[in-house]
């Protein structure tokens, strides 16, 4: 029993076991920002190490949390995607006065992450949920001296608190439809009349808000630019991932007896969140507000892959994750790092970037190529797979629109690139001395840009994991 | 006199809910729409608590449900507050209009 309990719940042991560690070290004896940051960095490459040992599957607490080796590969991409912001923001971390409580908020919010993907009970469901982001919204108020910080802050509860409510009376609703509230044993009792589709209905919109999906998508631009960049990548990447893979969870198995219904609701909304993200990321002159609209965008095409209700769905779609993460994290590693050096933020401030920094420019390149998915960048494997997947319906036209959006996103990537790499700039962004865990975490942002996609096996390991 | 049954209650909680939900739509002033917030999850506790005393008597996840609801409002309530005193220490009022540095 005790033995189950230390093996199935392993990844939130070792988890738990960090956070605290990093409490003690706060009250204990001053240690300098530098040792500390270090300290935890080695910790979340070991967290990361140890996601791949001891892989069970099995449930807990009648069914409460349910772990297997999805699940677990699911969490290993959480953990390194908390290890690589560790590493890319290490310059602004190490300067800030309350790096303790920065990490001590991101892991319980990644704790909460954990129990979610796990949750097997809309109890759990909630209860995580609300530990996931409760703590972020802390996090996005870390500028404490910034108006726009707090303002930022305050739009984050304010949205997140409301969607809760939604989430809420949704799964009110269902537990009067059906009379249970475990994942296990709704499915049975699904009959599709009017309470339980209101029931889907307000449970949906919840995500919808949680995910930023048009036209819930309002809060997203203003809290990521208000943000620090670090609160602004774990948003944009960490959260959104786990957020799509209970996603994953709930519409494949919870609600797969009403799949006939959600496969429009879903396709749309899909369709207008390409759209609508695409377009307003072309009149973007922040760079943090244009990578919002553009993670936008990205989430519109992971809602194509869902829409399949097949297996290749669940593999396309925790695929496309693992590539988003290194993609994105890359994008705004760089981001951060020239605002943390120069203070621009600006688009425009980013010509002739490559004169000065080549190699910060051939990291934001790579990251930018891979977002739009061009050949042989990982994210054009990454989108391939989610329209093949969303393809298999047989709803062309809806294929078409996505195709088509791929080709309006190319301009605003690559209107980048070009400002980078071949505008001139009289007073050029000055050459960045990096730290060398920032380097490290933007040559491993690359090489997995380039690595996840050309290693077939990565994606043959996700689908005999996939169910 | 008649007996209320699970309708009267249900058209309550509904009603309460979107009452909530119109408040935080229209109200200005940040401490009314976190107060609209907490109607919104009391309409929700209604809920659980009718569903399970009138539905499903022998399943008490909506009473428990319930409890849960309550202790998660008041730790959101709290960093809510926590985070609107920073704003009025920044902006010198918590009206959301005054809140407008992010747009478009």
């Amino acid at each position: 029993m005790l033995n189950d309990f230390l093996l199935l719940m392993k990844a939130e042991l070792a988890l738990a076991f960090i956070l605290f560690l990093v409490l003690i070290l706060k009250v204990g004896k001053e240690i300098t920002n530098e040792r500390l940051l270090a300290l935890i960095q080695l910790l979340l490459l070991g967290n990361f190490i140890f996601g791949f040992f001891f892989i069970e599957s099995g449930s807990l607490f009648g069914g409460m949390f349910t772990t297997n080796g999805l699940i677990a590969f699911q969490k290993s991409i959480i953990s390194l995607g908390i290890y690589l912001i560790s590493l890319l923001f290490s310059d602004w971390l190490k300067k800030s006065e309350l790096l303790p409580e920065f990490f001590i908020l991101l892991l319980s919010a990644v704790l909460g992450m954990f129990f979610l993907i796990s949750s097997g009970n809309l109890l759990m469901f909630y209860l995580s949920v609300e530990l996931a982001t409760i703590p972020v919204a802390a996090m996005a108020n870390f500028d404490l001296d910034k108006k726009i910080s707090s303002e930022a802050s305050m739009k984050m509860i304010l949205s997140s608190a409301l969607s809760s409510g939604v989430l809420l009376f949704g799964i009110s609703l269902i537990y009067g439809a059906t009379g249970t509230i475990s994942f296990d044993q709704i499915p049975a009792l699904l009959d599709g009349n009017g309470l339980q589709i209101l029931a889907f209905v307000f449970l949906f919109t919840a995500f919808a808000f949680k995910l930023s999906i048009v036209p819930f998508h309002l809060w997203t631009a203003d809290v990521y630019e208000g943000s620090p960049i670090a609160v602004t990548s774990f948003l944009s990447v960490i959260s959104k991932g786990a957020i799509t893979f209970i996603l994953l969870t709930t519409l494949y198995k919870v609600f797969a007896p009403m799949h006939d219904l959600w496969y429009n609701m879903v396709m749309l909304l899909s369709v207008i969140t390409m759209v609508v993200g695409n377009l307003f990321a072309l009149r973007q002159q922040n760079i943090k507000r244009f990578l919002a609209f553009s993670s936008i965008a990205q989430v519109g095409f992971i809602l194509l892959g869902i829409s399949s209700h097949s297996m290749e769905g669940t593999s396309s779609v925790v695929y496309f994750v693992l590539i988003y993460v290194f993609s994105n994290l890359a994008a705004f590693g760089v981001a951060g790092a020239i605002s943390q050096a120069a203070g621009k933020e600006r688009i425009e401030d980013y010509k002739g970037l490559y004169q000065t920094n080549p190699l910060i420019s051939w990291v934001l390149a790579l990251s930018l190529f891979s977002l739009a998915g061009i050949p042989p960048t990982a994210g054009f494997f990454g989108k391939l797979f989610l329209i093949t997947a969303g393809a298999s319906k047989g709803n062309y036209f809806f294929i078409t629109v996505a195709a088509l959006n791929m080709i309006i996103s190319l301009y605003y990537y690559l209107r980048i690139v070009s400002a980078v790499f071949m505008d001139t700039n009289h007073q050029p962004i000055p050459k960045i001395n990096l730290d060398h865990s920032t380097k490290l975490g933007m040559i491993i942002c690359g090489a997995g840009i380039i690595l996840i996609g050309l290693l077939s096996w990565v994606y043959d390991y996700i689908t005999a994991l996939s169910f | 006199m008649m007996e209320p049954g699970l309708y009267h209650v249900l058209f309550i909680s509904t009603a309460l809910f979107f009452i909530g939900v119109f408040g935080f739509l229209t109200r200005r002033n940040l401490i009314t729409m976190l107060m609209s917030i907490e109607l919104v999850l009391n309409s929700v506790n209604i809920n659980f608590i009718a569903f399970n005393k009138y539905v499903w008597p022998n399943k008490l996840d909506g009473l428990f449900f319930s409890i849960f609801v309550i202790a998660i409002a008041a730790a959101e309530a709290a960093v809510a507050i926590a985070i609107i005193i920073n704003l009025y220490r920044s902006h010198q009022s918590i009206d959301v209009e005054n809140a407008e540095d992010l747009k478009f």
